[in-house]
């Protein structure tokens, strides 16, 4: 993947993710196509045989959006919903973000940034989870793969992540 | 229950995975266990720190089930512990390949939009120049 050096994604804390990616565009457009509905199902999690066919967003403090995907082959589905606690047109957004299928309990609060430099726009999103006490019983077994293999990938992935935490 | 996206293990679960992971000491006593099982003594050699302190950070592992130790009275050895960091890998591997493919269409969408602002910018700029 020709782009695939340039995310990161980190694990900053027990119960967030951050995810950092630069865009070779300025930051009103790269904002506009992440609240705009004709934009995001261009884009946001359609690829391979998945759309985003449902797509609402009420952009202003307390507006709600909501996002739903299907994939084409097999009619799987994937929902979900959340409400803006912050907004700064072009700059932040901080928003409540939960599953249809929530397999993780409460919601998670999502923030994302947008900063300019030099026509480049880096976009930081940051999950985080108020799960404290989730229920291993939906978890799914059967985890396959190497052993090695899986924590070579997640040494890798966290080497990069160190590295780039405090840029 | 198939899920896609980054949506098939639970972020709660994994919570005291990524916690034990954050350390760089604790992910390299990890490294240092995948090629084979070791001893508190033998996991301490390659740091500049007492075994109690490594013996801290083998507590926050074992507390993450990254790792186990047998009850071999005398070496005590630790062992790895595949399942976590499995899902604690798969988790992420999805959550990044989601966003990452997203991303690859989103690159695509703002080059469009560049150029359609261009585009729109040209005459505006020819009539400046009259």
């Amino acid at each position: 993947m020709k782009h695939s050096g340039n995310l990161t994604v980190t694990t900053p804390s027990d119960r967030e993710i951050a995810m950092a990616r630069v865009f070779d565009a300025p930051r009103r457009l790269v904002f506009d196509a992440y609240t705009t509905c004709e934009y995001l199902k261009r884009w946001l999690g359609a690829f391979d045989t998945w759309s985003l066919d449902e797509c609402s967003i009420d952009l202003r403090i307390g507006g709600a959006y909501r996002w739903h995907w299907t994939q084409a082959t097999d009619g799987m589905v994937l929902g979900m919903r959340g409400v803006y606690l912050e907004l700064t047109i072009g700059e932040r957004i901080v928003c409540t973000e939960l599953f249809d299928d929530a397999w993780y309990e409460g919601e998670a609060i999502c923030t994302i940034t947008f900063v300019e430099s030099g026509g480049k726009t880096t976009l930081t999103q940051t999950v985080r989870y108020a799960t404290k006490e989730a229920r291993d019983g939906v978890l799914e077994s059967g985890m396959t793969g190497g052993v090695t293999a899986s924590f070579d990938a997640l040494a890798e992935l966290l080497a990069s992540s160190s590295t780039n935490t405090n840029t | 229950m198939e899920l896609y996206g980054y949506g098939t293990i639970i972020p709660a679960r994994l919570d005291a995975t990524f916690s034990a992971l954050a350390d760089p000491t604790r992910r390299a006593i990890l490294a240092r266990l995948a090629s084979g099982d070791a001893s508190v003594a033998e996991l301490a050699k390659p740091f500049a720190m007492s075994q109690p302190a490594i013996s801290k950070h083998l507590k926050v592992l074992e507390r993450a089930g990254l790792i186990s130790h047998s009850l071999d009275a005398q070496r005590r050895p630790r062992r790895l512990e595949a399942m976590p960091l499995a899902e604690a890998t798969e988790w992420l591997e999805r959550y990044r390949e989601f966003w990452e493919k997203s991303f690859l269409r989103l690159d695509d969408l703002l080059e469009e939009l560049k150029a359609k602002e261009k585009k729109s910018a040209r005459p505006k700029k020819r009539g400046n120049r009259k």
